[in-house]
């Protein structure tokens, strides 16, 4: 998964230590990845070793499919907190696209312009956070948490008790929710071309590292003549958008959809981008360890019910994984800091 | 009563409760005293004609859940049947604190009848109490409030018929022979556990021997779960025949998760679920059966119920009888409960004949 990005375009960090500085803190950071594909190996091998049904082309597929939707939304949530900012509208999004969708495609809308539209709303929703954010200097905690309510108010103001059923939807959408091309689910593929558009562009392009810049520390960005406000408000905007694809695949994927679809969803993508080891104060992190955070949450929540393991677990799992992944960070951020400030010293 | 005698008997009720010095304790304490004889006083006159321009309010448990909307807009129309005013109003989540300030407000604002689909069987108790000994009736439909707290329970159909009818209708479907699963919603939903538990009780005749419930599951109402669950149960009990998910959002999203797996075919499903939300899974022959009450006619029998109650037809009391319109009349039972009748099973021969 890591593969296309180990070909990093131009030294993007001027770190003191050059290359080899640069390369310890490339090291550090893939360990997260790491150690996190070998969390999921470990899970889904003792998983399978109890019940093999759970590593069958069926199991696969479900798990998949099961995280298909979170991994697109913690890739867009990473955007925002590498950024030292945060997202919490996204569950609102996912709801508000998810009915306004099914409400013109019920009316009779094609596939395309139904998607073009779902994902048109999500980006009008980012864009106000992003406007407000980066604009109006307001802190992004308090405007998302205002807008995850605003927005969620203006969907049940439009569902007004409604519900929008399978039988009122076009075939095309239902397929996308539960077809395959070559036996890989349509969703999953969706979501992984995202997130190798994303990661690639944060981490070989000029103006993707000054995602990162912004995020370690927002005063220097801006003297070091980084567009903060343009940086802020794009992340946003790409994190709005794959909130209105997640609220169109979301529709795909169940088919019937009420004014609270998505309810409290913004707590658990922020989690998965945590576990994913992206910092949650910003300038750290990638798109590929939050999906596979979302991948990790999403299978340990299939394992436990596979296993028959009383669902309550899953919710102190999920808990004991975040406060993990923050002392993790924490140790592991002293230790670079230290580690550089030696190599610069010597060398 | 005429609103200004009651609006009097209000007043000095709070006068009188103020007067104690009471805290909020003890004005809902004093208020169910007072209560009863205000309404003792309206015996019941089976005789007496349905007021005209009865004020009723549907309470939801949310104002989003659609199967709510559906029962409360029946009411509505069923209002004006007999000239009364009615109207839903209700919290955007579905919690009893929430109701609470609606209950407070629809009492303040005078309405002879509030009709309530409680969050919380206990939690509404208090402020329906208050409301009660300003001459308020109460109707609770879909959830029932606490019984010393409301006039009358309008019950969509008997726990019992609901829990046995389902265990019959996916004996009948797997030949009576296999392991079977339950999905159901929270794990403290009152409903569903009492259904649960008939379930439980049929199956346990002669007959389903050879018929093993192996687990049930909790989909919380959720359809992220609900799928997870529904993967869950047939990953880990190969040999499931059929499921029962007795909740409108489980069953659809297990359904929809079956219609897409290799599934299909092999596991029979069934469950309580309304007719526009399972009739794609019915035509792509997911789902052969499942059943419901009519919510349109618990809507309107509800609002019937009320009327009756505020033109002093009836006062709740076991034994009485009212006329429901097109529904005929109806008696009330134990504790005051109103039965809409049995539930009623949808399939690929009928379930065009519907819309909600």
């Amino acid at each position: 998964m890591t593969g296309p990005t180990t070909t990093v375009a131009a030294p993007p960090e001027r770190t003191p230590g050059g290359r080899s500085a640069r390369s310890l803190v490339d090291l550090v950071f893939r360990a997260r990845e790491l150690s996190l594909v070998i969390a999921l190996v470990l899970l889904v091998g003792m998983t399978g070793a109890v019940n093999p049904n759970f590593l069958s082309g069926q199991g696969i597929e479900d798990i998949l499919l099961n995280t298909a939707i979170l991994a697109l939304l913690a890739v867009g949530q990473s955007v925002v907190v590498i950024t030292r900012n945060l997202d919490l509208s996204v569950g609102s999004v996912v709801g508000l696209v998810a009915f306004v969708t099914a409400d013109v495609l019920a009316g009779g809308w094609g596939l395309v312009p139904g998607v073009v539209f779902g994902v048109a709303v999500g980006a009008a929703c980012g864009l106000l956070n992003g406007l407000l954010v980066s604009f109006c200097r307001v802190p992004a905690l308090v405007v998302t948490l205002g807008t995850l309510y605003v927005i969620q108010g203006v969907d049940h103001y439009i569902a007004h008790g409604r519900q929008i059923n399978a039988v009122d939807l076009p075939p095309a959408l239902l397929s996308l929710g539960n077809g395959a091309v070559l036996g890989v689910p349509y969703l999953p593929l969706i979501t992984l071309v995202f997130m190798l558009l994303i990661g690639y562009y944060l981490r070989s392009y000029p103006s993707g590292r000054e995602f990162y810049a912004i995020g370690s520390s927002p005063e220097a960005a801006r003297l070091a003549g980084v567009p903060v406000r343009r940086r802020i408000l794009t992340a946003y905007l790409v994190s709005g958008c794959l909130a209105g694809l997640a609220g169109v695949l979301w529709l795909a994927r169940f088919g019937t959809v009420i004014g609270d679809s998505a309810n409290g969803w913004e707590l658990i993508v922020i989690s998965a981008v945590v576990v994913g080891g992206v910092a949650i104060t910003g300038g750290v992190g990638s798109v590929y360890g939050a999906a596979l955070g979302a991948l990790l949450l999403t299978t340990i929540g299939s394992a436990l019910v596979v296993l028959r393991v009383n669902p309550f677990w899953q919710q102190a799992i999920t808990g004991a994984l975040l406060l993990l992944a923050i002392s993790v960070d924490r140790v592991l951020a002293m230790r670079v800091a230290r580690l550089l400030r030696n190599r610069s010293r010597h060398g | 009563m005429t609103p200004m005698r009651l609006t009097a008997v209000a007043t000095l009720l709070v006068l009188g409760v103020a007067a104690c010095g009471g805290t909020t304790r003890s004005s809902v304490t004093a208020a169910p005293q007072e209560a009863p004889a205000s309404s003792a006083a309206a015996s019941a006159n089976p005789d007496a004609p349905l007021k005209e321009g009865i004020k009723l309010a549907f309470l939801p448990k949310q104002i989003n859940n659609p199967y709510e909307v559906i029962v409360d807009k029946a009411g509505i129309e069923a209002a004006e049947e007999f000239k009364g005013e009615a109207k839903e109003v209700g919290p955007s989540d579905a919690s009893a604190s929430s109701q609470i300030s609606y209950i407070n407000t629809l009492t303040q604002q005078g309405h002879d009848a509030i009709l309530i689909a409680a969050n919380d069987a206990n939690a509404v108790c208090g402020p329906l109490q208050q409301a009660r000994a300003k001459g308020v009736k109460i109707v609770s439909y879909d959830s029932d409030a606490a019984p010393q707290c409301r006039d009358l329970f309008i019950n969509q159909a008997s726990s019992e018929e609901v829990g046995r009818s389902q265990v019959q209708l996916l004996a009948e479907m797997i030949d009576h022979k296999g392991e079977i699963a339950i999905l159901s919603a929270t794990a403290n939903a009152t409903n569903q556990n009492t259904w649960i538990e008939f379930m439980k009780e049929e199956l346990a005749k002669p007959e389903y021997k050879d018929m093993k419930l192996v687990k049930v599951a909790y989909g919380d109402d959720d359809d992220q779960k609900s799928f997870t669950e529904t993967q869950g149960l047939l990953q880990a009990y190969p040999d499931l025949k059929g499921i029962i998910s007795p909740t409108t959002v489980g069953v659809s999203a297990a359904a929809r998760y079956i219609s897409g797996s290799k599934y299909k075919g092999k596991v029979v499903l069934t469950g309580l679920g309304t007719p526009n939300q399972m009739r794609q899974y019915v035509k792509d022959k997911t789902v052969e059966k499942f059943a419901l009450w009519n919510p349109k006619d618990l809507g309107y029998l509800a609002s019937y119920a009320a009327a009756a109650l505020v033109s002093g037809q009836i006062t709740g009391a076991e034994g009485e009888t009212f006329k429901a319109g097109k529904l005929g009349e109806r008696t009330i039972g134990e504790n005051g409960e109103v039965i809409l009748g049995p539930p009623f099973t949808f399939d690929a021969s009928n379930i065009d004949q519907f819309d909600f």
